[in-house]
């Protein structure tokens, strides 16, 4: 209960304490509380910034994906378009087609036709320049009377 | 107990001896053997317990605490970086609420003072018997275990800070000034006569107002921890009092511990946050 050189003891270990605990007690301890607080503000900003970009690219990605729709529904829509129209101009040839093979077949059957009747007048006229032949032949030879024949056949 | 023949005066007294060691009135150097040999070694004795245990705590707190500072990484921090940086914030915070000046030196030596006296007191947690009894056993006859129940250490580390009140208060109001702050006020008045007149009177209250900054300081510890200790003591004599007495004593010891706990913690915590204050206030102009 005495004041004595305690006193003066206690006050010198107090300086020599306190001295210690600010040189390697303190100033490390703040510095590393200072870096990891400086650290975390950084991944908490660069979090942000992150999300943020996402934030933008899912923006980007839809009006990407809004265009290609848009651009897909104009090709579908010129496709269909584009068929409708070679369908009119196959149906067009088409018909020009048929058109000209019924005119050609018309011709062509006019034609045979016209041949069919050639060959049976010539036979026709044949048959009559025989017939008359054969009538002929008790009375005038056949030679005599070929250009009467020829005009016969030719007025059937 | 302490002895068989002791009585409950002698066991109290007994334990509020500290081991001193001083030149005897013969002029021999060596340890006090009884209170009044110590008294009689005056000023230029040592209480080498209170030295031993203030100092061994203080080197403990240093090792644990520069440890913690070693490893400190911005990274994941470990039980040990953990708990010191707990105590580092929180002695920060107290700092930054109530300091507003910029001095480096302010927060560790607050958080010196808090853990520091936080161990002291700690101490008092210690059954009262316990460390004085192994003592005796290596033949060391008085040992008391509480530094902060001494007030050479409270006063110690008072004056310590009061030395800090003085050297920051003039290094920053400078001679003149800090002069002024003693003199000038509470009383002023435009008149320089009635000023003149005025100053006997302040610097009487101002003085006065001063020194209790360094004496409550250190009384206020030493006097919880004192009482603290004095009852530890108390309820241990209840132990040599019979078998009822004794479990009601154990009872009542525990209750004190318990109790105990918040009031070593607000000492230290009170012993911190003045300093705190008082540093501001030697850093302020008024």
């Amino acid at each position: 209960m005495n004041i004595n050189l305690t006193l003066i003891g206690q006050l010198l270990a107090f300086a020599v304490f306190v001295w210690f605990t600010m040189k390697f007690v303190w100033t490390p301890i703040m510095a590393a509380l200072e870096t990891r607080k400086k650290e975390i503000a950084d991944g908490l900003a660069a979090a942000e910034r992150g999300q943020h970009e996402q934030e933008l690219a899912k923006e980007r990605a839809k009006d990407v994906l809004h265009e290609a729709k848009a651009q897909a529904a104009e090709i579908v829509a010129q496709a269909q378009k584009r068929a409708a129209e070679i369908i009119d101009e196959s149906k067009d040839t088409a018909r020009v087609e048929g058109e000209r093979i019924v005119t050609a077949a018309h011709a062509e059957i006019e034609q045979e036709a016209n041949r069919a009747r050639e060959q049976l007048r010539e036979k026709i006229g044949l048959l009559a320049v025989t017939g008359a032949e054969k009538i002929l032949r008790k009375e005038i030879g056949a030679d005599a009377h070929q250009d009467i024949v020829a005009t016969l056949a030719k007025e059937i | 107990m302490a002895g068989d023949t002791l009585t409950s005066s002698g066991y109290i007294k007994h334990h509020l001896t500290n081991l001193t060691f001083g030149q005897h009135p013969d002029g021999s150097w060596g340890i006090a053997h009884s209170a009044a040999e110590a008294k009689e070694m005056g000023f230029w004795a040592i209480h080498v317990d209170t030295m031993f245990w203030s100092i061994g705590l203080g080197i403990l707190f240093l090792y644990f605490f520069s440890k913690a500072a070693k490893q400190a990484t911005a990274g994941v921090p470990n039980g040990l970086q953990n708990f010191v940086e707990w105590l580092v914030d929180f002695v920060d915070d107290s700092v930054r609420g109530s300091f507003s000046g910029r001095n480096a030196l302010v927060a560790p030596l607050a958080l010196t003072i808090f853990v520091w006296i936080f161990l002291q007191n700690l101490m008092d947690l210690v059954p009262v018997d316990v460390i004085p009894e192994l003592a005796k056993l290596l033949g060391i006859h008085y040992m008391k275990v509480v530094p902060s129940t001494d007030p050479n250490a409270t006063f110690g580390m008072a004056i310590g800070v009061f030395i800090l009140v003085l050297f920051y208060s003039i290094k920053i109001k400078g001679v003149g000034g800090f002069a002024g702050e003693l003199t000038l006020q509470p009383f002023s008045s435009n008149n320089t006569l009635v000023n003149i007149l005025f100053i006997p009177v302040n610097f009487v209250l101002e003085f006065v107002s001063l020194i209790a900054k360094p004496i409550s300081l250190a009384l206020r510890l030493f006097g919880n921890m004192y009482a603290g200790e004095m009852i530890f003591i108390l309820i241990a004599i209840m132990y040599n009092a019979g078998l009822i007495l004794g479990l009601f004593g154990g009872v009542l010891q525990l209750g004190w511990a318990i109790f105990h706990i918040l009031i070593i913690t607000l000492q230290a915590f009170i012993f911190m946050t003045l300093t705190i204050v008082y540093l501001d206030m030697a850093h302020h102009e008024h």
